[in-house]
């Protein structure tokens, strides 16, 4: 468990304008946790992930990733580190003017120096992990809501990312699909090593595949419950983290 | 039943309420249909229904409500029991639910559990004139640095254009080329055609007065090499693409398609504005430059209405014309095209997260790209005016 720290999270508070989101921060996601970030919905999760990522600036306090403050160093290192990122939208954000297949092979095409053809070999087996395989030549615009999902987290995982992060992949997946999505996570976390960072209301998937979780709460607007799922569920004193667990007690 | 219905179907289906007193307890019984295209009565009437001494404060201890001759009830019925209850309570009566059906207890239950206030944002009441004024300003500031910053941000990536660092894909190039240029010349052309007729006609009223009709031609040309070609195209183009660069980049932005790229350490300006902009800067004096022989044919059909010969008409414009006025036109048909592209997608860059948003994006961009147009075309012919070009 007590690998390398990847990213730190120190008194981060995060606000839109004047509209303060979550305030005192304090996590640090290691390397091959599977770090589970969970909430009401508009808490913020996704804005989060943002600061984790580098997209956002935090209103006080600081994201480092490995020992870098991102917001300490020039955009061009800030780049450099988002290049060993993956990241899976909650809306997917594929590139709707581009075929799967060019969604996938365009952070290939700008950051190695493989062949068409090697890219394009790389792009099918991609294609294949998520189960999409023959569907290189269709538009988002083409596919499923699911599949959308499944075709992003294949561009996501197109450079072999040190660090993935998902918001919300199994919103919108069917029960198996979902199960298979959280098989796939943890394939790739043991396969490419990658640790993961995933936002998620799935309480299959959290006791599943969670390896260390923060749960953020909206009214009180800060992180109310910190570990494990199954320690959190069995040490929290907050009724409401409880209960989310649980789905209001109906989830065994 | 059955032998009913034919009757009922006419008149509208009813309900009705009455109240009862046994005791110290209220009784309000509500009858028939309570739905959504059925008539019965108003909250304002039901409350007319309650004793005087209602108001008197602990002279009836509850108020019950009975549903059993109730035959069916939707939302409509909810509002008029909630605003019953908020009303009692107001008066410090206890209001009982147990008379209601299940599905109705459970609603009310759902609808009077107030909002959680603190997650709802706050937002201030009315702001005072100083302060609004003081927010406008602010936001003035605020869209002047945003122009600033995103002609920063071209320039740079221009810059990383030029040291072959900036990335962004030869197809997307074409397909803009292609939109800026070809795709629009119809209407180019037609605008063109009609603004030459008009300039034509226009002058012709004035010039015959003086027997001077061949001096359309010098209108014509001059009016449309140094300014109305450039001019109209730029509007077209403004209207045309630069509100869809607006709105493509807007939704990129909704779809988080523009963070995507960002993660991908894709530079955003480099690989979106670049081919937009570069497109429009090498289409649009080709544009201006169509529009403008166009005008001067359009100006030609007009004049041989005025039985001017075509050789005269002719010659005329070859002598009022040169290459300087040409010269004029599309320097100012590149300024404008830069404009046009700059708003466009400054203001698809800056777009919001929503649908609306992108609507918004779309108007701005237009408005913004007429704005720059015309006030840059007054500043370059008073330039030029003094330079005597
Ligand atoms: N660009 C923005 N400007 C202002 N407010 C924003 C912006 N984006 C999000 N918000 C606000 O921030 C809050 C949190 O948004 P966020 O998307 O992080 O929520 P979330 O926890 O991911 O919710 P969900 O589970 O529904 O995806 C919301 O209340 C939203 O209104
Ligand atoms: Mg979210």
């Amino acid at each position: 468990m007590t690998t390398a720290a990847l990213i730190t999270v120190t008194n981060l508070t995060m606000a839109y304008g004047s509209f303060v989101l979550q305030r005192e921060l304090n996590f640090t996601v290691h390397q091959g946790d599977i770090f589970v970030i969970m909430g009401d919905s508009g808490c913020g999760k996704s804005t989060l992930l943002r600061h984790m990522i580098g997209l956002k600036a935090p209103t006080a306090g600081s994201v480092h990733f490995h020992d870098t403050d991102f917001w300490a160093v020039s955009d061009q290192e800030r780049n450099q580190i988002m290049r060993r990122c993956g990241i899976l939208y909650q809306s997917g954000a594929l590139f709707s003017s581009m075929t799967l297949a060019e969604n996938i092979a365009l952070p290939l095409s700008q950051h190695t120096t493989l062949a068409t053809a090697e890219i394009n070999d790389i792009v099918s087996m991609k294609l294949a992990l998520v189960g999409l395989a023959g569907f290189d030549h269709f538009y988002p615009s083409e596919i499923s809501g699911g599949m959308k999902k499944r075709a992003g987290l294949a561009r996501a995982i197109a450079l072999d990312p040190e660090i993935l992060f998902f918001d919300e992949p199994s919103a919108g997946l069917d029960p198996i699909s979902s199960r298979l999505l959280d098989e796939l996570i943890l394939e790739l976390r043991d396969s490419l090593g990658a640790t993961v960072v995933v936002v998620t209301h799935e309480l299959a998937s959290i006791f599943a595949i969670g390896s260390n979780s923060i749960f953020l709460d909206a009214d009180s607007r800060t992180m109310i419950a910190h570990g494990p799922p199954q320690t959190m569920l069995a040490t929290t004193s907050s009724a409401k983290v409880k209960q989310f667990l649980t789905r209001g007690g109906s989830f065994h | 039943m059955q032998s009913d219905n034919s009757h009922l179907s006419t008149s509208p289906r009813q309900g009705t309420v009455h109240l009862e007193k046994s005791g110290t307890t209220l009784c309000l019984h509500f009858t028939g249909h309570w739905t959504i295209g059925s008539d019965f009565p108003v909250f304002t009437d039901i409350k007319d229904l309650f004793p005087e001494s209602f108001c008197i404060p602990s002279t009836w201890n509850s108020l019950e409500v009975n549903t059993e001759a109730l035959q069916d009830w939707d939302s409509r019925f909810l509002i008029i029991l909630r605003d019953i209850q908020g009303y009692t309570t107001l008066k410090g009566i206890p209001f009982s639910d147990t008379g209601l059906p299940s599905g109705v207890q459970r609603l009310l239950i759902l609808a009077s559990s107030s909002p959680d206030t603190n997650k709802v944002r706050e937002y201030t009441d009315t702001p005072s004139f100083f302060a609004i004024v003081g927010g406008k300003t602010l936001h003035l500031l605020e869209d002047c640095q945003g122009l600033f910053t995103f002609t920063g941000a071209i320039t740079l990536s221009y810059l990383r254009l030029f040291t072959g660092k900036a990335q962004f894909l030869k197809s997307d190039f074409l397909y803009f080329l292609e939109e800026c240029g070809p795709s629009a010349l119809p209407i180019v052309s037609l605008i063109a055609v009609l603004i030459g007729v008009i300039l034509a006609f226009v002058g012709a009223v004035q010039l015959q007065l003086f027997g001077a009709e061949i001096y359309i031609a010098n209108l014509v040309a001059l009016g449309m090499t140094r300014e109305m070609g450039a001019m109209m195209a730029a509007i077209i183009m403004g209207g045309r693409t630069g509100a869809a660069f607006a709105a493509q980049l807007g939704t990129m932005q909704v779809n988080e398609e523009i963070d995507a790229l960002q993660t991908m350490g894709i530079d955003p300006i480099d690989f979106l504005v670049l081919p937009r902009l570069s497109s429009l800067l090498i289409m649009m004096p080709l544009l201006a430059l169509w529009a403008d022989l166009i005008g001067i044919a359009g100006g030609f059909l007009m004049a041989l209405t005025l039985d001017i010969s075509m050789v005269e008409y002719y010659n005329q414009t070859i002598n009022s014309v040169n290459l300087r006025h040409f010269g004029v036109g599309l320097f100012k048909a590149v300024i404008f095209g830069y404009l046009i592209a700059f708003s466009g997608c400054l203001r698809g860059m800056q777009c919001g997260r929503s649908a609306s948003a992108v609507g918004t994006a779309a108007t701005s961009a237009v408005v913004t790209a007429i704005v720059f147009i015309v006030v840059s075309d007054a500043v370059i012919t008073v330039i030029f005016n003094i330079l005597k070009i």
